[in-house]
Formats: structure tokens, sequence, C-alpha cells
């Protein structure tokens, strides 16, 4: 490969753009393909474009063949994101889990003693108020939500917006005592059963979490929980 | 924490990219054919310099010293190589995938 290429793929994931790599993989010879750019030397007819279109769409990287070539068609989609509303003690360490995990993490709290670059460090931080925050933030199909302040000023309007949001994952902080009570007043703004069930809360897989540091791994191991249904069960024993 | 994680996906390629600046050979193995289970998906990859160094992944750990060795090979003369790696194979017992897949992991070089 170029080295002209690999620049090419890390500028497109530095401005956070899919896009693929095609290399054939007799020749060697490579072209980078992201929206409105190209870079490299591989030829892509019609066949092979449809090809790394619909690889694009899946999201997966795949082994192609093409007028008896074999093309290798790797696809680089962007980090998903994840909005913490709120800047406690178990928002630093999901800030810290989530990031390794490969999420591309925004802490959102307007209380600026909280959300403050020393206590989260290398973090994305916005001090408006969360829905404001969260409509510029941009929620789209690979955007998590997760209300972590405790206070229903901060958490519920993030929650709204979240449900009329396409989020794949929403989640709130508080018993079910808590939830069954915001569940109530959020019906009162016009939410559906069928919206608020999108809430997972209490947040988290239930996995007896204690510590701040337990619950922000049961909050990311919900998260990956929602993200691939259809890799679930893959080599486990099945549960009668 | 939006500091790209040692290892992962973005760091193989930033890593291999860094290294090519400093003026360092770089080769860059990636998974394309995976067949049966196999511990790291197509389009896994693994960057490899000349003295060896190397990040990320192709395997749960099983083959990647084989990888980095066909690397000095790929760096040494420019031609990228298919290398194929099975329980069923020749190798198998010096070096396989414990876990019963096979996977074809195609080296080349950044020039």
């Amino acid at each position: 490969m170029k080295a002209d290429t690999l620049r090419a793929v890390l500028e497109a994931r530095e401005a956070k753009r899919e896009c693929a790599l095609v290399t054939d993989l007799e020749s060697g010879a490579e072209m980078m393909v992201a929206q409105g750019k190209a870079e490299g030397a591989l030829e892509i007819g019609d066949g092979l474009k449809a090809e790394v279109d619909a690889a694009l769409a899946k999201g997966e990287s795949r082994l192609v063949e093409d007028d008896g070539r074999r093309v290798f068609i790797k696809v680089l989609v962007p980090r998903h994101r994840l909005a913490i509303i709120g800047a406690g003690h178990i928002s630093q360490y999901l800030t810290t889990i989530a990031g390794v995990a490969g999420f591309d993490v925004t802490v959102i709290d307007p209380r600026t003693l909280y959300a403050s670059p020393q206590r989260f460090p290398g973090a994305t931080i916005n001090h408006d108020w969360p829905d404001e925050a969260l409509d510029a933030f941009g929620l789209d199909r690979g955007s998590a939500v997760v209300a972590l302040s405790h206070d229903p000023k901060l958490d519920e309007p993030a929650l709204a917006t979240a449900l009329r949001s396409d989020a794949f994952y929403v989640g709130a902080l508080g018993s079910r005592k808590t939830q069954a009570l915001r569940r109530e007043r959020m019906k009162g703004e016009g939410f559906t059963d069928a919206d608020l069930d999108r809430i997972h809360g209490p947040v988290g897989l239930d996995i007896g979490a204690l510590s701040p540091a337990e619950i922000a791994v049961s909050i990311v191991a919900e998260m990956i929980d929602v993200l691939r249904p259809e890799k679930k069960g893959y080599g486990k024993k099945q549960s009668a | 924490m939006n500091d790209i994680v040692p290892g992962s996906d973005d760091d193989v390629l930033s890593t291999a990219a860094k290294w090519k600046d400093e003026g360092r050979e770089v080769a860059l193995a990636t998974v394309v054919t995976t067949w049966g289970s196999s511990p790291r998906p197509v389009g896994s990859q693994l960057a490899v310099d000349g003295d060896g160094n190397f990040s990320g992944s192709v395997s749960a750990g099983c083959v990647e010293s084989a990888v980095v060795e066909a690397a000095a090979e790929v760096i040494a003369n420019g031609a990228p190589k298919l290398l194929e790696f099975g329980i069923g194979d020749d190798q198998a017992w010096e070096v396989g995938l414990s876990c019963g897949g096979n996977i074809e992991i195609y080296v080349e070089k950044i020039e």
C-alpha cells in the first residue's frame, strides 16, 4: 500500500467519515474510497463499485471476486458515540471504560465544577443544557445516551431528546421507584409506553455491580448487548 | 478518554503511518477470510516494523509471531504475500489456531 493511501484513510477517520480501502490481492494495487474523495491507483469498474457500496452499507469488510481477481474491501466506519449526562463519579469511570471499548465520548453537564477537564482528562466536555447539547451532538443510529445526573432537571430533557432520535441505546440511572415516577411525568409530556420502554433503567446489565467502576462496566456491557443482536449466542452454549 | 486506545483498529493504522513517517520500514497484515470459529473478524489488522515490533492483532495471539516473520520477508522484497493458517495444515503443530478455524492473512509493505 502506498503511504499516501494510508494517510487518506487516516484523514477520513479524523473527519469521522466512513471509508473503504479496496485492495487487489494479486497486484497489490489499492484505492481509498470515501464520500467525495478517492486516493490510489486501483481501477474500480461498475461491478466492483457496487460491491464496495454494498460493503459500506452493511458496515462490514469482505473479500470479493471481480473479473477473476480476489479483491479485499476493508470498511472503516466511524466509532459509536456516547453522550453522558451528568459528570459524577460513575460518569468518570464510564468515560474511561467506554473510551477503551471504542466509544467516542462526550460529557454533558452545565455544572462546570463537575464537568471539568481535571475530572475528565481528554474527554469532549459540553456545558450547555442537556437538550441543547444533544441537539448540537446530533444523535443518530450510531449514538447512545446515558443519563447519570440523578437530577430530573438535567436527565429528563436529555431523555426526551434521546427518545425523539434514532439513538441505539438510551439508559437512565435510578431505582425502580425513580424510573416509575419519571415514566409518569414523561407520559404527561406525551410520550407513550412504547417510547418509554426504550429507556434502559435501572441502567446497566444486572451483574450485581456496586462500585461506580462496576456500574460503568455494566452500562458498557448493556450498550454492547443491544448493539449487535444478530451476533448473540455465537459460540455459546444455549440455555434452555 | 477519546485518545486512541493502544492496539485498537484506529491505533494500528495510525501507528503504521507514524512508523513510516519516522523512516521505519512497515508492513501491514489484514485478515481477509475466516472459516469456522476465528478469534478476530475479517478486516482485523496488525502493523509490523522492520525490527519486528507489532501493534494490533489478527488472532488471539496464536499466529502473530508467524505473521511478524512473514512481514520481514515482505519488507525485504516488497512483494505482498497471502498467508493461510488453520488447524488442519502442515504447520498446525508449530503455528495454528487452537480454536479450529481457518484464516487467510494478506501481508503488504507500506511504500
